[in-house]
Parts: C-alpha cells; structure tokens; sequence
C-alpha cells in the first residue's frame, strides 16, 4: 500500500474525477438509464493493474462518495464497489491473462453482480421495483469496455514510458 | 480467509484482502442500517456532499457557459425585441399588483372580521437547479443553496407556472429535492373551483400526476385547476399544481381514474424559489 508514491496515484484520481463527473452529468431522459457505471469499470480496471493500491478500501471509499452524490442510501454503492473490487483484486492475474473478449465476459458479470448487489439493497430498503431499464448498465458498461480498456491502456502505457 | 486459501505461494498475493472485504461489507451494513431506519448519518452526509460540491460545480459548468455565450451572442435586435416584451409584462404584472395590495388588505380585514388568524406572508428565496443528474430512478434534482443559506428538509420548491417539488436532503452547499412528479411524492391539493380537497400522486412520469382517492360522485371536471391546500403543512396553501387532462368514472369501481398536468414544466426549469412557511419550520410532515 505504501509503497505506492502519490505522484502514482494522481493520475488515478484524475481518471475518478472525470468518472464522477460523467456520473452525475445530466444526459437526455431517454437514454439517461442506460448511463454506464463509470465508477464501477475505473475500480475494476484498477483494481486489476494495481490490485495493491487500488483495492477494498478505495472502493468503499468511492462508493460512499457515489452514495451522497447519487442520495442513496450511504453504504450501499460503497458495499457493491468493495465486492467487486474484492473479486477482481483475487482473480487479478488470471484477468490480465484473458484475452479481451473472455475479459469483457468476466466484467459482464462483474457489472451483472453490481448491479444485482444494488438492487438487492433497494428491495430491503423498500425503494419501488425498477423497470426492466435498471438492467441497462449492465448491457451499456460491457458494450463500452473494449473501448475503455484500450483507452485507458493506452493512457497507462504512455504515461510510463519506461515501462 | 478466502484469499489465503490455495495460493500462499502466489507472490502478487494481496495481505489479508478476504478479511479487509469481509470488515468493509459490516461497515456497509452498519451503515445503510443506521442511515436507513434512524437517519443518524445526515452530518456525514452533509460533510461528504461539501466534498462532492466542486464536482457539480464543474459538471455544471459547460451548461452555465453555454447559457452565457447564448446571451453574449443574441443580437442586439433580439435583445431590443426581449426588453420590449419583458417591459409589456413587467407593466401587466405591476397592474396586477397593485390589485393585489388591494385585496391582500381586504382579505386582512375580513379575516379580522372573522377572527381568522392572519395568513403570514411566505418567506420567499430564490434557487437554481444545477445542471446535475442525482438518481435515474427517482425524480429528483439538485438545487444551489443548502443549509448555509437556511434551507430546511421538506421547504417547498416553486416556479413561476406552479408547485415543483420539496427539498429532501439538505446539503451544505446544495440540496436535493424530490419532484412532484416521484412515486413517492404525494401532495395535499384542492380543486380551485370549488375546494374539493385530495391527494396529488407522482407517477413517476415527468408530465403525468394521479389523483386516486376521488371518489366516482366527486364534482371534478376535466380542465379544473389544482392548487395546494395547505393542509400536511409543508406547502402553503394557494399555489398552482396542475390542471386536470383525464377523468374516467368507471361504475363498478369506487374511485375515479383522474389524472392532471403539472402546471410548472418540470424537466425545464431553472430559476425557482424555496417557500417557507414563517410560522412552522418544516420539522413535521414531511416524510414521503
């Protein structure tokens, strides 16, 4: 954990920031739904390059963050982020090694489960019964992650040239 | 653990990552109890939401800029053309007005007649709506004042058409609210006509409200305008909420399936205005 210097993680936090802002950006109403987790795919995409610094607590951390932004009820998208950020930091290197289409299959799942997890809450919490639409992250965050992975990727490398 | 099983030998293995995700899944827990059933964690909320402030500044930004480069860039015509129509308004407005000072000093004095307690005049405060998405399946909004400018959980929200929501979660910076339009708002109304009182229900549609317990019998009419009545006590009475579009008497069944227009346009507003009620500060009745 401390190994990491912070000049490591600034780049990170800035990925979070645009992530948080995409989040709460307004977009039209009618494809509003199928915003894409942003939040969720920057922790598994992280947690999967630097399980070390990048792991449990900052995605319970963020998670809280999501909570009040979103006016949720606090813990619950910071429950969802901390097991799937759980999940990808145990199976990290067997996710490196996938190639990108079995990696797109495991961060279906990864975002099936998310999402699930929230749902989940919201039916303990008494929040309505959402429409078939709450599924579109889901659908939208895995259409999305080819392309995310290779941006983001690519930023990294760049970014070490050493590397 | 988990993690420890079967791969001790494993150098990227993370320390004691299964019991750190274990204590972090408690905490959730813990915390979405406490938040949920005994609202304790409202400070906490307000101390990460200042946190969260920069990030709807700046989300809100381009919207804010675009707004200015469309008024630094109208025409001077145009421009002419809106001063004209505002002033032709402002005049109409002012005749109004002065009718009303009128009849607020008649209404005063009947009510003295009556021995009517006097209507306090509504604290009025003026908001924006930030440009900022909060829950897609609630409809809700952010609004640019919090509890550093006095508002309170359950104020509520007004434009310049009619009833727009009430505050929900006081920030310190911010708030947000719920529309009118929410599943899980409910508003004390009356018909305008002849004060028959009701409930307005959100449907969850944006231009859409039930009004589900009048009765097959009950004297409403297609076009009727609804107005808050005042009654659970955090909305003062008199304002516009919409007018009713749908009415189906069914026989066999009690109710009449009734449904209205919110009279303010709530997807497009910006300006609006927190009313508080002067002589209760919305601690009661608020939940919804």
């Amino acid at each position: 954990m401390t190994r990491e210097t912070s000049s490591r993680r600034l780049p990170v936090i800035i990925t979070l920031l645009v992530g948080l802002m995409l989040t709460v950006m307004p977009l039209p109403g009618l494809i509003a739904p199928g915003r894409p987790d942003w939040l969720a795919l920057l922790i598994i995409f992280w947690a999967m390059q630097l399980p070390r610094t990048w792991s449990v607590g900052s995605a319970w951390t963020i998670g809280i963050i999501l909570d009040v932004a979103n006016g949720t009820v606090l813990g619950q998208h910071a429950l969802a982020l901390c097991v799937i950020a759980y999940l990808t930091v145990r199976f990290h290197l067997l996710m490196r090694v996938f190639p990108l289409s079995q990696l797109t299959a495991t961060v279906f799942a990864l975002l099936a489960l998310y999402q699930f997890l929230l749902f989940w809450v919201n039916g303990v919490a008494g929040v309505d019964a959402p429409s078939v639409s709450y599924w579109a992250p889901v659908i939208s965050g895995t259409v999305i992650w080819p392309f995310f992975y290779m941006f983001l990727s690519g930023l990294r490398y760049r970014a070490r040239p050493g590397a | 653990m988990v993690a420890s099983r079967g791969n001790n030998s494993n150098p990227a293995r993370i320390p004691a990552l299964g019991a750190r995700v274990i204590v972090f899944i408690v905490i959730s827990i813990l915390l979405m109890y406490y938040d949920h059933r005994e609202n304790h964690l409202d400070a906490v909320r307000k101390g990460i939401g200042a946190a969260v402030y920069p990030v709807r500044v700046v989300v809100d930004a381009p919207v804010r800029l675009w707004q200015w480069l469309g008024e630094a860039t109208t025409s001077r015509d145009e421009l002419q053309s809106e001063v004209g129509r505002l002033r032709g308004e402002r005049l109409v407005t002012k005749v109004r007005l002065q009718r009303l000072a009128a009849l607020e000093a008649e209404n005063a004095r009947l009510r003295a007649m009556l021995d009517a307690r006097t209507r306090v005049r509504d604290d009025v405060r003026v908001a924006e709506i930030m440009a900022v998405d909060a829950n897609p399946y609630e409809h809700n909004l952010v609004i640019n004042v919090g509890s550093q400018d006095g508002v309170y959980d359950g104020q509520a929200i007004v434009a310049a058409e009619g009833v727009v929501g009430q505050v929900i979660r006081t920030g310190l910076l911010t708030s947000q609210a719920v529309l009118i339009s929410d599943t899980d708002h409910a508003l004390p109304v009356e018909v305008n006509r002849n004060g028959l009182r009701t409930i307005a229900v959100g449907t969850g549609e944006i231009d859409r409200l039930d009004l589900p317990y009048l009765p097959n019998n009950a004297d409403i009419r297609v076009g009727d305008l609804l107005v808050t009545s005042g009654l659970g006590g955090a909305f003062p009475s008199g304002y516009p909420v919409g007018v009713v579009n749908s009415l189906t008497r069914i026989p066999q069944q009690q109710f009449a399936d009734v449904t209205a227009v919110p009279s303010a346009a709530l997807d497009q507003v910006r300006e609006v205005m927190l009313i508080g009620v002067a002589a209760q500060p919305g601690t009661d009745s608020t939940d919804d």
